[in-house]
């Protein structure tokens, strides 16, 4: 009997986070009442290790049988059995704390369920895991001197990429062995760690990084920049080590650095275990519950989910795979029982190695669960945002060569429009285009993901032995089971993937599976509502493209140009339009350096004479182009009780005229001469880019307001800075790389445009000053009209 | 001899009829057997001396002395005339306001007067352009006296130039301009090109405060104001004349000159618009064509530029000057001699087309809340004794009711759209809730005095000029316009005519008698 034959024993578990684990600890609990668990959990960057049981693994929904079982005792019983120990198995010794070493000194069974299992995990860090993890729980006995049984969890795909039947038996000591030493693969992983960090260094990776950033980001300041190249070369590190998980297994037959890892860990810890006895449970692809805790139940977005859910939205066009292959799914509740099954018989009577897996015995075929999955779809579609059912494709088995080249195609075509995108100058709705055009590049790449990580699932043709298993099966009384089924043969496919999987799934992926038009919770207006709040502090405002459809080029434009005669001001422009390119030059690169060369131009001005004339511009100009949803939004924050703050790199004479929006104005200061002229220099750094952060802490800080609860509005991507000081960032039609930005971190988007049908000047030049008659013109009728 | 307005029955052989449809125009045809066109009577003939007329009017005024006996040496006189919004469109220079002005400045500097104020009587209009003071009051006065200060715009919000004259019985305070105020002698130049202008309104509401308006411009006198061409039965000209009262117990000495136009409105390439359509010659119909099609063509802005720039040949058809109430009804008489047309008994279903133009967009945006205004404020109000069209009855109109607006003159109107409209179209409800907001914001308030805008709370009050129409039209529809805006409005929006027509059936029936209030020019139904 399992549950006798577990009563009163102490397990220890890891992984009780995972899939895998949750279930096992749900199981144990609930089915063996007798036991008591000590779980293995790493300490989380903020939460301890004893909160992250509560919060990830009792809070799952595998846990409301049991709570609806005990009612309110449901956290009395379940502290009387479960003690939290903090752990990690990627360090010797666990690191564990000495009371918690006394804790897994007692303990009779270890259930190591601890794994990378993301199939693109770096080389480095899947060895730490998967290879080392099971060593150092054998060496760590040692150490205690103890010797409780170690059921270790594994996968059938250690087997590698082959035909045929794969036996419960060790890889090394099977026929296919090539004699791999493991702790070189260890050594090479460590090393191949710090060479390509150290490659990352090399100066011309790191120019490369710089550029990107900068692409990424513009002008954005150079504590910015910087954070940005740090990122992407730490990405660009883990890439590299991904790959070269993705490429070491490759060459050595497995389909991924996983099963690799996993392989190479069996082998170690057969090696090391010494006198403690071990038993290795290899289940294959494991999927939602076939009946334990309730149907369906599943823990995350895994493997076969996201290329299913691809596949229903209509992003996955083409999949590779053999269609008479089996994908060998074995439910988790068929797992999680053979685990316990095999603790309980114990090290004596539990097999080396007992492979869980449903091919061997109970094959699902590639070709009909397609079917039951297309089919399924097209009974029950999901919905495009515009309440309309997708129609799922048609897969017609090509070989995944064929689909790698054609979503690689595609992936790169959409990369090259992407790129071209960033390059124009683009605003508001274009650029939200280009950030649409960067989903659909990234569901792209997601695909392609997926095909050459799963590909090799559907195409491998190993057909998983488990003798083992039903033998251990054979074994069990008739009540255990009824409690405890881990037999392959009792999963009905077609129930299984129809009626359980497939809703299960839906559910979780969180799409749209009712028709009708797209309600969804307005988010950008709970946005809005929360910038809007009395309790934020201070809203600061970015003038151009903010607030008003100009620059300060078309300001000076329009002073300049004020009291010029006709042939003076077409000469005045073409001056203008010829300067233009290596204007717009300097503004890319920097800011402050293109403000204060364009400023030398108001160099001599009188300054009567402009404050006189920018009274005037503010009309015909500045409001003009104005967006009155922008200054509508200045008024809702004064009458919200907040303070408005205008920054900008405007010369403070041009933004006179808005003073009665703001509280404060931060404007370019331009020094006067003796004699009433400017003198076309700034005494200071105008505020743009990182400065505008530093001027606005600075003010927070003076007038004892939060950081935190400030809104800032603005429109380019130099003022990312700006936006991540402030507790509420508003990219204000935003240019293509800020769309993106703004995209990735749910920053509320506003577009605000000009009042349609205001009056646009082509050239921002001020009306003539010398009168003009108006004649009627309308043409098609001065050959008509007779009369004049 | 002109002859006078009539009202036309339409049967088959009746050609399809012109209506306006903002800056363009479409010819629509109208059911027989069941419609009735108003047209106007033909431009009365102008005076051909005008500024002799002016200057006769000067010196023998009604019940006033002739204005070189008012006139004496170290006195304060202002000269207040009408805004950008008379005359519509402007008239070809010289505007009648700079024959008055340098008429009167004539007989000042005869008089030894040098204390001259010229104030523009905006009430809560913009401010106008230096262009457009130029225009109505001529280079040379623009000259003489805007670079000195002596040539500037009323502000109903500077309350240190604003003093109160008194209280009418009914608890309104009439508060106006100090200078006008204190001065010893006060000249009003007015253009009185429809019946609701002039008399006490000119300076009781030209040169009056934002509070003092607000008396009477709200919707339960707007609702009460039956209509606003009889003065008579005009609340708001109830209330206006208790303050002219008021004025003239206890305000300055005022010197009213108010003149008249005949309805000589569009220059030579548009004489087809004021021509009775079965009258159109081959080149009239030619004319319209091309007209219409070029316009198409153009794009919008263009085409306002193109209407925009319209300046009307219009002719003085009388001035008489002196004591305001009697100057008033004298101007009146002429007044309704060019726009009164007789009509027999109501209609159910009102058609009109809306032009380019309202009081309150010279050289702007004729915006949704204007087009509602024109519609239900102006041309509704077109009637004496009963409205045209019945009550309950549906007014159709025809305009492209673009989401337009200009933003520096227009931009409470803006939000107004965007804020106000959405959550109400009651006047009472948005006077209630939101007119407050409007009225006293700084940013609007900071516009209006500085820049070019109207007052805060003037969308307000164009909304509210259709009060009385929004109230007794059992539906409006708008024919061509942008639905999702006509709907904002409170409308409903219909392709064609015939659409409309057809919606308009479900409230009046199929049989419905149909009105054609055919503009333009100005006419003003006698409805018996």
């Amino acid at each position: 009997m399992i549950a006798e034959s577990l009563a009163g024993k102490r397990i220890a578990i890891t992984g009780a986070t995972g899939f895998v684990g949750t279930a096992l600890v749900e199981r144990l609990l609930r089915s063996v009442p007798d036991c008591q668990l000590v779980l293995l959990v790493r300490d989380g960057q903020r939460t301890p290790a004893a909160r992250r049981t509560q919060r990830e693994i009792l809070k799952n929904d595998a846990f409301d049988r049991l709570r609806a079982e005990f009612g309110d005792e449901f956290d009395t019983a379940v502290a009387g059995r479960v003690t939290t120990i903090a752990g990690d198995v990627t360090i010797d010794g666990l690191g564990l704390s000495d009371d918690d070493r006394e804790i897994f000194r007692t303990c009779d069974t270890i259930i190591h369920s601890a794994a990378a299992v993301s199939f693109d995990s770096p080389l480095p860090s899947a060895v730490e895991i998967n290879l080392l993890g099971p060593t150092r729980l054998a060496e760590l006995c040692h150490e205690l001197g103890t010797t409780p049984h170690l059921v270790a969890v594994s996968t059938c795909y250690v087997a590698g990429n082959r035909r045929g039947k794969a036996p419960e038996e060790l890889v090394s000591e099977g026929p296919f062995d090539i004699g791999l030493d493991w702790r070189s693969e260890v050594a090479s992983a460590r090393r191949l760690k710090g060479d390509t960090d150290a490659e990352s260094r090399s100066e011309k990776n790191l120019l490369r990084f710089r550029k990107e950033a900068r692409r990424e980001l513009g002008a954005a300041g150079a504590p910015a920049l910087a954070a940005k190249t740090e990122q992407l070369r730490n990405r660009w590190v883990k890439a590299e080590l991904v790959q070269a998980g993705r490429s070491r297994a490759a060459s050595l037959g497995w389909p991924d650095a996983y099963a690799y890892t996993k392989a190479l860990g069996e082998q170690a810890l057969t090696e090391i275990k010494g006198d403690v006895p071990v038993s290795i449970v290899r289940p294959s692809i494991i999927e939602s519950a076939w009946a334990e805790p309730k149907p369906g139940w599943i823990r995350g977005f895994r493997m076969a989910e996201p290329v299913i859910i691809s596949y229903a939205r209509g992003l996955l066009k083409e999949f590779p795979g053999v269609p008479e292959g089996t994908v060998d799914v074995i439910p988790v509740d068929l797992v999680v029982a053979a685990i316990i099954g095999v603790a309980a018989a114990g090290p004596e009577r539990a097999p080396a190695i007992t492979q869980v897996a449903s091919g061997g015995i109970n094959p699902l075929r590639y070709r009909t669960m397609v079917d039951f999955v297309s089919s399924w779809f097209t009974r029950n579609p999901l919905y495009d945002s515009d309440g309309q059912p997708i129609i799922v494709p048609t897969w017609d088995f090509p070989g995944r060569g064929r689909v790698q080249k054609q979503l690689t195609r595609a992936t790169r075509a959409l990369s090259t429009a992407e790129k071209a995108l960033h390059a124009l100058p683009l605003r508001g709705k274009q650029a939200e285009f280009a950030a649409t055009l960067e989903n659909r590049r990234i569901e792209l790449d997601a695909a392609l993901e997926y095909v050459e990580l799963y590909g090799l699932y559907t195409e491998c043709e190993a057909i998983y032995q488990v003798d083992n298993l039903l033998a251990l099966w054979d074994s069990l009384d008739a009540a255990d089971q009824e409690a405890f089924c881990f037999d392959p043969r009792v999963v009905d496919w077609d129930h299984y993937v129809n009626e359980v999987h497939l809703p299960s799934i839906v559910q979780h992926a969180r799409v749209k599976s009712t028709p009708g038009k797209h309600t969804p919770i307005d988010r950008p207006a709970r946005l809005r509502k929360q910038v809007l709040d009395p309790k934020r502090h201070v809203a600061a405002f970015d003038l151009e493209n903010t607030l008003i459809a100009s620059n300060v080029v078309e300001s000076y434009s329009w002073l300049a140009t004020r009291r010029l005669d006709t042939p003076d001001r077409v000469r005045y422009v073409l001056r203008t339009l010829l300067e233009a390119p290596g204007l717009l030059r300097i503004d890319r690169q920097d800011r402050t350096d293109f403000l204060r060369h364009f400023y030398r131009r108001y160099e001599n001005a009188p300054v009567e004479q402009i404050e006189h004339d920018a009274r005037e511009m503010m009309t015909q100009l500045i409001i003009t182009k104005s967006f009155p949803a922008g200054l509508r939004r200045v008024r809702e924050h004064r009458a919200a009780g907040h303070r408005t703050i205008l920054i900008t790199g405007a010369l403070s004479f041009n933004v006179e005229g808005l003073r009665p929006l703001f509280d404060e104005i931060f404007a370019a200061e331009m020094s006067v001469k003796p004699d009433g002229t400017y003198t076309g220099e700034m005494p200071v750094v105008p505020p743009t880019g990182e400065a505008r952060a530093q001027l606005l802490a600075d003010y927070c800080a003076a007038e004892g307001l939060s950081l935190d609860e400030c809104v800032a509005y603005a429109d380019s991507s130099s003022d990312v800075p700006l936006f991540e000081a402030v507790g509420f960032p508003v990219a204000v039609n935003p240019e293509t790389r800020l769309a993106a930005i703004a995209r990735k971190r749910g920053w509320l988007v506003e577009h605000w445009s000009k009042a349609s049908g205001s009056p646009q000047p082509i050239l921002p030049i001020g009306e003539l000053l010398s009168d003009r008659e108006r004649v009627v013109v309308v043409p098609g009728t001065t050959t008509t009209g007779g009369r004049r | 001899m002109p002859r006078p307005g009539f009202v036309l029955d339409v049967d088959r052989s009746t050609p399809p009829m012109l209506f306006w449809r903002g800056e363009n125009f479409s010819l629509e045809k109208l059911p027989a057997d069941r419609t009735r066109v108003i047209y106007p009577p033909e431009p009365l003939p102008g005076i051909d001396d005008v500024d002799g007329a002016i200057r006769n009017a000067l010196l023998n005024p009604l019940d006033m002395d002739p204005l070189p006996a008012l006139l004496t040496p170290g006195m304060k006189l202002t000269i207040c005339f009408d805004d950008a919004s008379l005359s519509l469109p402007k008239m070809r220079r010289p505007d009648t306001r700079q024959r008055i002005i340098e008429a009167v400045l004539e007989l000042a500097a005869e008089a030894g007067v040098d204390d001259v104020h010229l104030i523009a009587a905006l009430g809560l209009h913009r401010r106008m352009h230096d262009y457009e003071l130029r225009h109505v009051l001529g280079d040379r006065i623009f000259d003489a006296f805007h670079p000195r200060g002596l040539l500037y715009q009323h502000d109903a919000e500077d309350y240190d130039n604003l003093s109160v004259i008194g209280e009418t019985d009914e608890g309104e305070v009439v508060e106006i301009s100090k200078r006008v105020a204190e001065s010893d002698l006060v000249v009003y130049a007015n253009i009185n090109q429809v019946a609701m202008d002039g008399g006490w309104k000119s300076i009781t509401t030209g040169v009056a405060s934002y509070r003092c308006l607000s008396y009477h411009h709200n919707p339960a006198t707007l609702q009460n104001t039956r209509s606003l061409m009889d003065r008579h039965h005009s609340a708001l000209h109830h209330s206006l004349w208790r303050m002219g009262e008021v004025l003239r117990e206890h305000g300055p000495k005022i010197f009213t000159v108010e003149t008249t136009l005949n309805t000589d409105t569009f220059p030579s390439p548009f004489d087809f618009l004021a021509k009775r359509e079965w009258e159109w010659t081959a080149k009239d119909r030619a004319t319209f064509l091309a007209t219409q099609k070029s316009l198409d063509r153009v794009p919008v802005k263009m085409r306002r530029k193109i209407m925009h720039s319209i300046e009307s040949p219009y002719r003085m058809t009388g001035v008489h000057a002196g004591f305001t109430p009697t100057v008033h009804e004298k101007t009146l008489e002429n007044v309704y001699a060019q726009h009164l047309v007789d009509v027999e008994g109501q209609t159910d279903i009102l058609t009109m087309g809306i032009p380019y133009i309202c009081p309150y967009n010279p050289e702007g945006i004729m915006n949704p809340i204007l087009v509602m205004c024109m519609g239900l404020g102006y041309l509704f109000n077109m009637y004496r004794g009963k409205p045209l069209v019945r009550e309950g009855g549906v007014i159709i109109m025809t305009h492209p009711t673009y989401r337009d607006f200009h933003s520096v003159h227009h931009p409470s109107y803006i939000d107004f759209f965007e804020e106000v409209l959405p959550d109400t179209t009651d006047p009472a409800v948005m006077s209630e809730k939101w007119e407050a907001k409007y009225a006293e914001d700084e940013w609007y308030r900071h516009l209006y005095r500085t820049g070019n805008a109207y007052h805060g709370v003037h969308p307000f009050y164009a909304w509210y000029w259709g009060a009385h129409g929004q109230q007794h039209a059992g539906r409006v529809i708008i024919v061509g316009g942008d639905a999702p805006t006509v709907r904002r409005l409170g409308f409903t929006p219909a392709s064609t005519m015939n659409d409309a027509l057809e919606i308009a059936a479900d409230v009046v029936g199929r049989s419905a008698s149909i009105t054609h209030l055919h503009v333009p020019s100005v006419l003003v139904a006698d409805v018996k």
